[in-house]
């Protein structure tokens, strides 16, 4: 090189490689003391930005407990949401019916699958996850401890609980700040309207059948109503984690607004196809465009949320014997591998 | 059909950082392949984490669909299928254990991708040509 050029080029300094880190997190990396302030101040300016935060990311022990809380509990309720539904599996009254229910109760499966995938991320083992909820120290949505007593109670369980779970997971989808919530529930909204409409085709039908088949429908959106709206979570005034989870950007509307968008979206539907919304105080709101609705009843709420729902503990049963039941499958695919392991091993030290 | 499939021709799932890959694993000797088996068999013990890529269309390129829990690669191609791939929309999956990718961390990431953004000379705006002249 010409000696006058060095003066010119900068001067060379050789760049460290980067630390490599596991492409999942571990629990938040500790920070020292005195940049947490720093950091949780452009944590927040990221928040305020709009900007997804990914699992390696700093982030706010709190945050971070929030999310697990959030998504474990997410995952459990697709989990046991199974339940009720799968138990009129082999009763579905014809073939197309117990063909699009299979694929929904299969569907809940791999949303528990994707949303404790997304957990995981946040340095929690879905190992643990799973041993909280059968051991019952997990919450799950409190709507799966009510019973499916007829077939109605399948299509409004799809029409009603489906329809709100879109209305709470499109939210989380396009806005929630963490960004493996956001993706799972991109995968989850686009499956979940395959279980409304389904749900919905099946109440339509029984609305437009027999005098029977009728009363069968409206007496099952007579009982699957109120706790549809409890879905939704307390009223804002007494819900103790909204204002953070709002403030971290992982929600971006309260429960009751959330609410209110459900209703508006089913009346419309419910008059369709003639039947009754069980609520005398029902009406529309002109200046708002809003659907007005009565009290719920928020004591049947914290009674099921504490356990003494009409099947909270049927359910974890259930869960319980599914699981020991399916222990003989995870114990075979175990010594499956090791065998194939224990084959490749001499085969290699060969090569 | 999803058997032994691992091997994925042309370019590797794992992030690649500047010459620092994930190191490939020796195969197990038997010893090793019977201590893991007892760990394995323990009652419900957690299976290998795996980073599931699908395909969704011919010509495009594999994207990260999530991660699936499986005791070796076939097991874990079976799950991923079912996981993510219940919509007839996948035409080909990878799996890798997520163990094996090695990726940059957000504190180095100014410092270790600034240095592309400084050089204006790799792009064709950087350079002029006389007026009039097309197709340059």
């Amino acid at each position: 090189m010409p000696r006058g050029l060095t003066a010119i080029l900068p001067a060379f300094e050789p760049r460290s490689p980067p630390e490599l880190l596991p492409v999942t997190a571990t629990a938040a990396q500790p920070a020292p003391a005195a940049s947490d302030d720093a950091r949780l101040a452009e944590f927040e300016a990221r928040i305020a930005r709009g900007e997804r935060i990914e699992p390696k990311d700093w982030m706010p022990e709190r945050y971070r407990r929030q999310l697990v809380r959030m998504m474990g509990q997410h995952a459990h309720s697709e989990i046991v949401g199974m339940l009720p539904e799968g138990a009129w599996v082999t009763r579905a009254p014809s073939l197309r019916r117990k063909l699009s229910l299979l694929a929904k109760v299969q569907d809940e499966a791999g949303h528990g699958l994707y949303i404790y995938c997304g957990a995981e991320t946040l340095g929690v083992d879905r190992h643990d996850l799973v041993g909280e909820l059968l051991a019952g120290t997990a919450k799950y949505s409190s709507i799966f401890n009510y019973p499916t007593l007829t077939w109605a109670d399948v299509g409004v369980i799809g029409w009603f609980v489906d329809g709100a779970a879109i209305v709470n997971q499109t939210a989380l989808a396009k806005h929630c700040s963490y960004g493996p919530y956001a993706r799972a529930m991109v995968r989850v909204c686009k499956e979940e309207n395959f279980h409304k409409k389904q749900g919905f085709e099946s109440i339509a039908t029984l609305a437009a059948g027999t005098p029977e088949q009728r009363v069968m429908a409206q007496d099952a959106v007579d009982r699957w109503w109120w706790p549809t709206l409890m879905m939704f979570g307390p009223p804002d005034a007494d819900s103790p984690n909204t204002a953070e989870l709002i403030r971290w950007g992982v929600k971006k509307y309260t429960n009751d607004e959330l609410r209110q968008r459900f209703v508006n979206l089913t009346v419309p539907q419910a008059q369709a196809v003639g039947l009754t919304l069980p609520d005398p105080a029902l009406r529309l709101d002109e200046a708002t465009g809003d659907w007005r609705f009565g009290a719920i009843d928020w004591d049947e709420f914290w009674a099921v949320v504490k356990g003494n729902g009409p099947l909270n503990r049927e359910r974890l049963a259930t869960r319980n014997a599914a699981h020991a039941e399916g222990g003989w499958v995870r114990a075979a695919a175990t010594a499956h591998a090791a065998k194939r392991a224990r084959r490749a091993a001499p085969a290699a030290r060969a090569a | 059909m999803y058997g032994d499939v691992l091997t994925v021709p042309g370019e590797s799932a794992a992030v690649k950082l500047d010459g620092a890959t994930a190191e490939a694993k020796a195969p197990p000797t038997a010893a090793e392949a019977d201590a893991a088996a007892g760990e394995l068999l323990a009652p419900d013990s957690q299976w290998q984490l795996w980073e599931v890529f699908t395909q969704e269309a011919q010509g495009a390129p594999h994207e990260h669909a999530g991660s699936v829990r499986a005791t070796d690669a076939a097991h874990a191609i079976q799950n991923a299928r079912d996981v993510y791939g219940r919509r007839g929309k996948v035409l080909s999956m990878w799996v890798v254990p997520t163990a094996a990718i090695s990726a940059t961390s957000p504190d180095d990431a100014e410092p270790f991708f600034d240095p592309a953004s400084d050089k204006p000379y790799r792009h064709p705006h950087f350079y002029k040509a006389p007026r009039g002249v097309k197709g340059v």
